[in-house]
């Protein structure tokens, strides 16, 4: 394009100020996608959920126990295809910054539940043989340097106390890469056998899959029904619904990260666009003579708009790549407190059209003054 | 010829008929040029002169089409410019008129080359020809071999030859000069006025020019006097036919 050079030369005029521009983009368009990985982080709960499972805790709250007895029950309501509990370990593995989720499962259902975490065959059987046997997710796995075969001691202050051990005998994959990979599985049997007699037959919660995601409401409802009045209500919802209220736990992280973003492009918006302002004002003589050989009037606005946008997309394009590659390092920094942090595509797209829009909104302003300057006048300001 | 009294032929390059601008300034009207007339043909170089304020530079933009008339009417080759929109207007200087400054407006960033090459970007001319033509234009005003400097990098009186370089390139239909030495010493505007002259002398250039120099007027073929916005004295009585308001 003819004009190219013409635009270059401008952007190349004050060199510095260009590149703090492209900078504080580069900047802000980290930030809008790490914002934008924690959140999904946050929200992956609802987002992995499968549609056909119901999750049933403590109506009073998650942290207080149901009987193991309400299994059989709940198996025989209509619509039940099949059933796991859970309980939460809590343990301590070496020092306490090692955190990672520790779940007390029941090795005769899980896998038909969670049908999207997979164990080879023969480290399950293992599992299932061995009462101290666990199962790892592959990236807590991988953060410890685990090996099948190692020996995990695990310190807990619940459940009476005390150190257990247990066999690695297992690493488990998710089938998607949003699927969590850093729980840790241990034995129902074993964990029952040390418990304190008063905790005997007591799970945190279950799991259930229907036949059909349809049958969701009237089977939520059935099972709070039948324990209605019990000692131990219960309270059922669908896995998406208890996610996103686990999440609304830490207070509602979306509005706060949409809130920091949108303050943070403003505060970008404001910048780029002084900046803006301030290079068609140092020019004003410059693009009166423009005006004045021929250049018209959108051809003005067309110079100042290209300029514009060359700065927002380098910026944008240099602050996403440096997410794609501080992703990864952000994830194992922080492994055990979110789950993946996955930067996706349509982040990546947004974030570039996010830098577009600011581009254009930026220099819009100023272009127009541009356009509308009155050569008469403008000459006079030499 | 030269006339400033309304009789001129109707062929005249540049025709003005009762051409007024009136500006508005705390509620008064204030009238800077009044209702002048001027009749300019092809090849003709003159010179306006006048005190500060007296409407030469109000003049050259309305003859440049930067500026709209109050009253009045200029015709430059057949075309009344008086009426024209803001894209056509545009688009007439770009064909017509070729403008060099007091302060050569050069853009900073750009060499002489680029400088030069800014009209022609406005033409469908291949990259070749665009070259071609610059490298002639550079020839015409003796910076050839300067088309690679920057303007920071060049003299005042080279600027200027890079600006006259830059009007000239798109073989415009006459030159407007405002005050074309004002920013040079004597022996850099001597040489840019002998350049314009010969632009008037061997290339049949049409030229106007504002100054505030006697000497550099002399070097047109007339000077035309302006006093508060009214055309009151020839320079060349000989070729001007009468002064004055129409």
């Amino acid at each position: 394009m003819k004009f190219s050079r013409l635009i270059l030369a401008n952007l190349f005029r004050k060199k510095v100020r260009l590149l703090l521009t492209i900078g504080s983009f580069a900047v802000a368009l980290f930030l809008f996608a790490f914002l934008a990985v924690v959140r999904d982080a946050f929200g992956r709960g609802a987002d992995v959920a499968g549609a056909d499972r119901l999750v049933i805790i403590n109506r009073t709250s998650i942290i207080n126990p149901i009987p193991l007895s309400y299994r059989d029950k709940i198996l025989r309501i209509p619509g039940v295809k099949v059933i796991t509990h859970n309980n939460w370990f809590g343990g301590i593995y070496q020092d306490e910054k090692n955190f990672f989720p520790q779940f007390v499962i029941d090795p005769e259902n899980q896998r038909q539940v969670f049908p999207e975490l997979i164990v080879p065959d023969d480290q399950w059987n293992a599992f299932v043989k061995d009462r101290q046997g666990a199962i790892a997710g592959a990236r807590t796995a991988e953060r410890f340097d685990w090996k099948l075969g190692d020996r995990i001691p695990i310190k807990t202050t619940l459940y009476g106390g005390g150190n257990w051990e247990f066999n690695l005998v297992g690493i488990y994959h998710g089938k998607r890469p949003q699927d969590d990979e850093t729980q840790f599985w241990l034995q129902w049997d074993y964990f029952e056998e040390h418990v304190p007699e008063r905790l005997k037959g007591q799970i945190g919660w279950y799991v259930l899959r229907l036949n059909t995601p349809d049958d969701a409401v009237r089977v939520a409802k059935t099972i709070d029904d039948e324990f209605d009045n019990s000692p131990y209500e219960t309270k059922t919802e669908t896995e998406s619904a208890f996610a996103a209220g686990w999440v609304k736990q830490f207070g509602n992280i979306r509005f706060l990260i949409v809130s920091i973003g949108i303050v943070v492009f403003f505060t970008l918006l404001l910048v780029t666009g002084n900046t803006m302002a301030i290079s068609v004002r140092e020019r004003t003589s410059e693009l009166a003579v423009f005006k004045a050989i021929g250049f018209s009037d959108r051809a003005v606005l067309f110079f100042v708009l290209s300029e514009s946008i060359f700065i927002a997309l380098v910026g944008g394009v240099l602050g996403l790549l440096l997410a794609v590659a501080a992703v990864p390092v952000l994830t194992r920094a922080l492994s055990g407190l979110l789950p993946n942090l996955i930067l996706a595509p349509q982040t990546l797209v947004l974030g570039l059209i996010v830098a577009l829009f600011v581009g254009v909104a930026s220099g819009l302003l100023p272009g127009l003054g541009a356009m509308r300057l009155r050569i008469v006048n403008a000459l006079r300001r030499v | 010829m030269v006339r400033v009294d309304g009789t001129g032929k109707s062929d005249s390059l540049i025709q003005v008929r009762g051409l007024t601008k009136a500006y508005r300034r705390g509620g008064e009207e204030i009238q800077v040029l009044q209702r002048l007339n001027l009749d300019v043909d092809k090849g003709d170089f003159v010179a306006f002169m006048g005190p500060s304020g007296s409407g030469k530079t109000t003049l050259l933009n309305l003859l440049g089409g930067l500026d709209v008339p109050t009253h009045g009417s200029i015709t430059v080759a057949g075309d009344e410019i008086t009426h024209m929109s803001g894209n056509k207007l545009t688009h007439w200087r770009a064909r017509h008129v070729g403008f060099i400054f007091q302060m050569y407006n050069l853009i900073p960033v750009l060499t002489a080359f680029q400088n030069v090459e800014l009209p022609l970007l406005l033409t469908k001319l291949s990259k070749a020809d665009r070259r071609k033509h610059v490298e002639t234009a550079l020839g015409v005003v003796g910076l050839a071999e300067r088309m690679n400097h920057y303007p920071r990098q060049l003299s005042g009186g080279q600027e200027q030859r890079v600006a006259i370089a830059r009007a000239i390139v798109a073989d415009p239909t006459f030159l407007l000069c405002d005050e074309p030495t004002g920013d040079l010493d004597r022996k850099s505007a001597d040489e840019i006025m002998e350049l314009i002259h010969r632009l008037v002398k061997e290339y049949g250039k049409t030229v106007l020019m504002v100054t505030h120099d006697p000497v550099v007027a002399r070097r047109a073929d007339i000077t035309l006097h302006l006093e508060k916005g009214v055309l009151v004295e020839a320079g060349d009585l000989q070729s001007v036919v009468a002064g004055g308001t129409a």
